[in-house]
């Protein structure tokens, strides 16, 4: 299920809500102490680990995180998205990012929504369809839609990342 | 119309008249990275089997998160970081140099008008040098090292202009905890902030650099001040290439401007366990301490430390009280040590730590224990930053610091400072 550098995102991604608040850091994300690696599996098994120490064992393949305002704040640290990826998450959703993280993500090619959240509950199923732009909340059956991302920043998550974009493109190109 | 300071530096990074909003690919003057984040672009770039960075001249590692090493790993991973530099011709400042921030700024690397990205969220520093500069991840540092450029949306700029002077013992460090506090944390995501009026005219250097330190903490993209007098002699005997001052447009257009008048600010105090949950030090004063760390690319200049050692000249700290002190730098370690001013702070019971992060980013030099209480200069207090999420940490001021280790409690420093 974890998703690869290079993997294009599914058009329709399913998976269950685990609910944060507003201003969550990326310390909150993972913990400096455990950033000095390169074993991105061991940095996942952190993952939220001083909100929740029993945060990953919670967590079923392609479930979501959503937030509210201001996810990512803080470190510039790229840990966070990549423990966030690595863990299995399919794609967070907030009501608003931290531009670093909110980077570092696309960058990654891990997929990340800016929409309202505010009536999303702790284990809601939810249906994010990437054609439509909708976010589905099977419970409630209320669909919101999700901000449209720069086009650049499709190009690159639809590439699978920076790196495969770059490899391909050798240049950035903003030009439609 | 005109032009915002950060309109007209990103015009000239890529030969093209735009505005806040325009989506734009800018050539970048420095690229820095550290010993945290380093690695994982380096393993990027490898991956586009290019061979080598752009202008090596122009990258620079610093080697400060985790120095000198606690473990193997990290051990390992500041090889790696070496061996990639000298492959590719790429300047190292290795363990015991400094804090990246300080070292870039002293070593002369950023002028104004530069544009410079680091891998750290606290490179927007450098725009008390009338520089655009702020924290990237790694990945785009990957795609800068391979192209010396970065795409990015223009910012709009929230225009701050103080008003007045601070008093006596109130810093630079008490007006952005205020200033964070009363904008919130993200009080301007998105946005650049420009520190302007007479409050910012009459800092010096080191507390400038306190200012668009912290920027990163209300979620700004970056800040920055108009160069004046303080900065060119600042700048004189560190840079020896050309550069040109940017300034505002008269008929600049910004996001907002707020007026403030800061003549009577008095110390603010962070508190447990966001930055912006700031309070003037009357409300905070008593709260008993455990550790004090004096240090970090926010307040471990020669300034800071000088002034912690003029409250505890002749003074003992706390018995029981730990007060951790880190020099930003090797150059601000051998000026405070020429001066006396580390003699003094250590015959206060300071122990003091080599140059680099110190214990701020939670790795070694002084975890707190579980339910201990940590007043710091640094520039973040969220739950488990130093190590262990059972601390509680607190910032302010390098004099707030100082006073409060006299004490073992959160007290106001003017009465120190008479």
């Amino acid at each position: 299920m974890k998703r690869e550098e290079g993997d294009v995102v599914k058009p329709i991604l399913k998976g269950r809500a685990h609910v944060f608040g507003d201003d969550i850091n990326t310390d909150y994300i993972i913990a400096g102490k455990y950033t000095k690696t390169l074993d991105y599996k061991s940095l996942a098994s952190h993952l939220f680990e001083d909100l929740d120490p029993e945060f990953t064992k919670k967590l079923l393949p392609g479930d979501f995180i959503v937030a509210g305002r201001n996810f990512g704040c803080g470190s510039s640290r790229e840990q966070a998205p990549i423990a966030i990826k690595y863990a299995g998450i399919g794609a967070v959703l907030a009501r608003s990012f931290s531009r670093i993280f909110f980077r570092n993500a696309i960058n990654l090619g891990l997929p990340v929504f800016v929409c309202d959240t505010s009536n999303i509950r702790a284990e809601d199923p939810l249906e994010i369809d990437l054609k439509e732009q909708v976010v589905r909340n099977c419970r409630t059956k209320k669909t919101c839609v999700v901000e449209p991302l720069a086009p650049v920043m499709m190009d690159i998550i639809n590439e699978g990342g920076l790196v495969p974009y770059l490899k391909k493109h050798k240049d950035f190109n903003l030009k439609k | 119309m005109g032009k915002t300071i950060v309109e007209k530096i990103l015009s000239s990074h890529c030969n093209e008249d735009i505005r806040a909003g325009d989506y734009v690919v800018a050539r970048v003057d420095l690229a820095m990275s550290h010993d945290s984040t380093g690695p994982i672009a380096i393993e990027a770039f490898k991956k586009y089997e290019e061979g080598h960075v752009w202008d090596s001249s122009k990258v620079c590692f610093v080697l400060d998160h985790a120095t000198p090493s606690p473990n193997e790993r990290v051990s390992n991973l500041h090889t790696m970081i070496k061996d990639f530099a000298t492959s590719q011709g790429i300047k190292v400042y290795d363990v015991g140099e400094g804090v990246c921030h300080q070292v870039v700024v002293e070593k002369g690397l950023v002028c104004p008008g530069d544009f410079v990205v680091g891998t750290d969220s606290h490179t927007c520093t450098y725009g008390a040098l009338n520089a655009l500069s702020f924290g990237v991840g790694s990945t785009d540092m990957s795609g800068v090292l391979l192209t010396g450029k970065l795409w990015l949306k223009v910012p709009e700029v929230l225009k701050i202009i103080y008003k007045g002077t601070l008093p006596r013992g109130v810093f630079s460090k008490d007006l952005m905890l205020y200033t964070i506090g009363r904008i919130g944390a993200a009080g301007a995501d998105y946005l650049a902030i420009e520190f302007a009026g007479d409050g910012i005219k009459a800092m010096n250097m080191s507390e400038r650099l306190v200012m668009c330190n912290m920027s990163i903490e209300c979620g700004a993209k970056a800040g920055y001040m108009e160069a004046d007098e303080v900065t060119l002699s600042w700048l004189e005997g560190r840079v020896n290439r050309a550069f040109e001052p940017v300034f505002d447009d008269l008929d600049a257009k910004f996001a907002d401007v707020y007026e403030w008048d800061i003549s009577d600010l008095t110390p603010q105090v962070a508190c447990p366990h966001t930055v912006d949950n700031v309070f003037s030090v009357e409300e905070v004063q008593g709260e008993e301490i455990q550790q004090i760390f004096i240090g970090t690319c926010t307040n471990g200049r020669l300034e800071d430390l000088r002034i912690a050692a003029q409250i505890l000249r002749g003074r003992r700290i706390k018995e029981g009280l730990r007060l951790l002190v880190c020099p930003a730098s090797r150059d601000v370690m051998l000026a405070s040590m020429k001066e006396g001013v580390l003699l003094s702070l250590v015959e206060s019971g300071a122990t003091i730590i080599p140059p680099g992060c110190g214990p701020c980013p939670g790795t070694h030099l002084g975890v707190p224990a579980d339910g201990e209480r940590v007043l710091s200069t640094a520039n973040r207090n969220f739950k488990g930053r130093m190590g262990n999420n059972k601390a509680e940490i607190f910032l302010a001021s390098p004099a707030t610091c100082a006073a409060s280790a006299i004490e073992g409690r959160v007290v106001d420093p003017r009465k120190y400072l008479n």
